[in-house]
């Protein structure tokens, strides 16, 4: 045992590190969860020239704690995400990052027996208050999974298109969706490779375009965060490559947390970076102090390779 | 190391050889049998359609589609009937058992860890394993009696009490086959879970449940026991859904239990018109349902 329960409690004095200003005194126009208008990509010009002095924090964890049933997967996880920056979560398996990451948008709570407590912000706003819509969160807080799944009864297009379909009046007008997946396809750097054959099956794109596809068609909508779920983990190097490029062209544009087992993507794409171990986040820092020098000695054991 | 093998080396050399000429003749043996079981298992269909084509086709003449039923001692006449009658049937049978099995399919599939979904799991397969004379018994009971009269309703109803439970348990089994990421792909697009249900798991499975509802197609098109007491049969033309229809199966039953050799002749070729319409029906589902990207993706 690596001294996993004895510094125990959780990780108070971290945020600090991470934030520059308290949520509460964040001044930005926090736009409503229910009432939700569709804006394309770049409309918000505000968001990305943010300099280091007036970061603000896009979306916050507090003292949250996950189960299944009886066990308890994460424990009264605190951590801030910080708007436009990409934040990494790392930790062994099993050790609870894939569940804190599913606390994110709510998509926790699908699995049966699941539950959640504690609060989640999305631009000050409690996405577990009640008569919040699970489905209105997950509009502006996209998904990734570790496997590719585009729609297998969609084309190309329509898959990048599929989010716009239950967006109901918030959705862009029928003549701009072209447009949109053109340019989507072109921010995840698909478009030279799919171009012509958007009406082909989705299934028939190798492994790396069919995960660059799910981020196209997660980034389609415009969500304030993307939430990728060991997003790597079922690509070979060079897709695993170009699927980082892309997490790292798309800081500024959106926030991004992401979960691996790889530290080297850690240490390659994010800003600040999580540890995680045993259910408990041991440490989040910059991701350049998380790996040179961690503040404890349980991340120091994971990132030398003593465990994991 | 000397070059040359040891005894020991030649042995196991020998005894390597050896057991490979076993696992290949064993190998052999086990493709002929599989083989074997793979012709075995389409030779009965096989069996049948050239029985039928070979006492039947001689009887079919455009007369046989477009004529009816003459009496005995006429020459020609045809099943015209009959096989509106069926069409008929096939069609009341599918509007009641196609949107509440795969309503309860797609139930069963999604809700499958509930106590109502086990408890209707089963019972659905009570009433698939049920005689279908009880079908015929359920709609005589409940639509026959108490309007006084045999009716094409009836046996229509009577037909899609049977499809029901065939329709339920081939949706269950194709939407569970979809991998859950694709159901969390879709939830995690903000998706809400009617629509992920529909759109996605449901469409999914779309090629396999179709396949499924042929198959209860093909299955009830040929029943004749449920008919005999609800749709009862009709010498003359009828697409009344109130009043007694002639089937194909029923007409086939009459002819081929009269002593006359000319009705036995038109028994042969309704026989050969109800395979090569379920057959149709088939392929055309099939055709219509094919993957709009040329893939058998199914």
């Amino acid at each position: 045992m690596l001294r996993a329960a004895d510094s125990g409690g959780p990780v108070t004095e971290i945020p600090d590190k991470v934030m520059s200003a308290p949520p509460d005194t964040v001044a930005r126009p926090a736009p409503r969860l229910r009432a939700a208008t569709f804006a394309p990509a770049g409309a918000e010009p505000s968001q990305t020239t943010g300099t280091r002095e007036s970061e603000s924090v896009r979306l916050s964890m507090d003292s949250l704690s996950a189960f299944f049933g009886d066990l308890q997967a994460v424990r009264d996880a605190s951590v801030q995400f910080v708007d436009g920056k990409v934040t990494a979560i790392i930790g062994p398996s099993g050790c609870g990052k894939s569940t804190l990451l599913r606390c994110l948008n709510r998509m926790h709570e699908t699995v049966p027996t699941a539950r959640v407590e504690g609060t989640v912000t999305l631009d000050g706003e409690d996405i577990y208050a009640r008569g919040v819509n699970a489905i209105e969160v997950r509009r502006q807080i996209g998904m990734v999974f570790q496997r590719p799944t585009p729609f297998p009864t969609m084309s190309i297009r329509d898959n990048v298109a599929a989010g716009f379909r239950v967006m109901g009046s918030a959705a862009p007008p029928r003549k701009q969706v072209d447009g949109i997946v053109e340019e989507t396809l072109r921010r995840t750097a698909l478009w030279d490779e799919v171009s012509s054959r958007l009406k082909e099956s989705a299934t028939s794109l190798s492994g790396g375009q069919q995960q660059r596809l799910c981020i196209a068609r997660a980034l389609a909508t415009n969500p304030k965060v993307l939430l990728l779920d060991e997003p790597t983990a079922s690509l070979d190097p060079l897709s695993t490559q170009k699927v980082e490029e892309l997490v790292y062209e798309l800081r500024g544009s959106v926030t991004v947390v992401i979960v691996t087992h790889n530290m080297q993507q850690a240490a390659r794409v994010s800003d600040s970076t999580a540890f995680m171990l045993n259910g408990e986040l041991v440490e989040v820092a910059p991701t350049r102090t998380l790996f040179t020098t961690p503040r404890d000695t349980r991340t120091e054991s994971y990132i030398t390779g003593r465990f994991g | 190391m000397s070059v040359r093998p040891s005894g020991v080396q030649r042995a196991a050399a020998d005894r390597t050889a050896r057991s490979l000429g076993r696992r290949r003749a064993k190998n052999m043996v086990m493709l002929g049998v599989m083989y074997l079981a793979a012709a075995l298992a389409t030779l009965p269909l096989l069996l049948i359609l050239g029985h039928l084509l070979y006492e039947g086709a001689s009887s079919l003449s455009v007369d046989f589609f477009v004529k009816m039923p003459q009496p005995v001692g006429e020459a020609g006449g045809g099943l015209a009937n009959a096989i509106v009658g069926t069409l008929v049937l096939i069609g009341i049978a599918s509007a009641i058992g196609l949107p509440i099995g795969v309503g309860a399919g797609l139930f069963l599939a999604e809700r499958k860890g509930t106590r109502y979904a086990t408890l209707v799991r089963f019972l659905s397969d009570v009433l698939n394993g049920l005689p279908s004379i009880v079908m015929g018994i359920f709609a005589w009971q409940f639509l026959v009696r108490p309007l006084g009269h045999f009716s094409a309703a009836a046996g229509g109803v009577a037909l899609g009490a049977m499809m029901i439970p065939l329709v339920t348990r081939t949706t269950e089994e194709m939407i569970r086959l979809v991998p859950t990421s694709l159901r969390e792909a879709a939830l995690a697009l903000a998706y809400p879970n009617w629509r992920t249900s529909l759109t996605i798991m449901l469409r999914s499975a779309l090629p396999g449940i179709v396949t499924g509802a042929l198959v209860a197609v093909a299955r009830i098109a040929g029943e004749t026991a449920p008919l005999l007491f609800t749709a009862f049969g009709n010498q003359f033309w009828s697409t009344s859904l109130d009043e007694p229809i002639s089937a194909l199966p029923l007409q086939i039953f009459t002819y081929a239990i009269s002593p006359y050799d000319e009705w036995h002749k038109l028994a042969w070729a309704g026989a050969l018109v109800l395979i090569s319409l379920v057959l149709i029906i088939s392929l055309a589902a099939r055709y219509a349902t094919r993957s709009r990207f040329g893939r058998s993706g199914d």
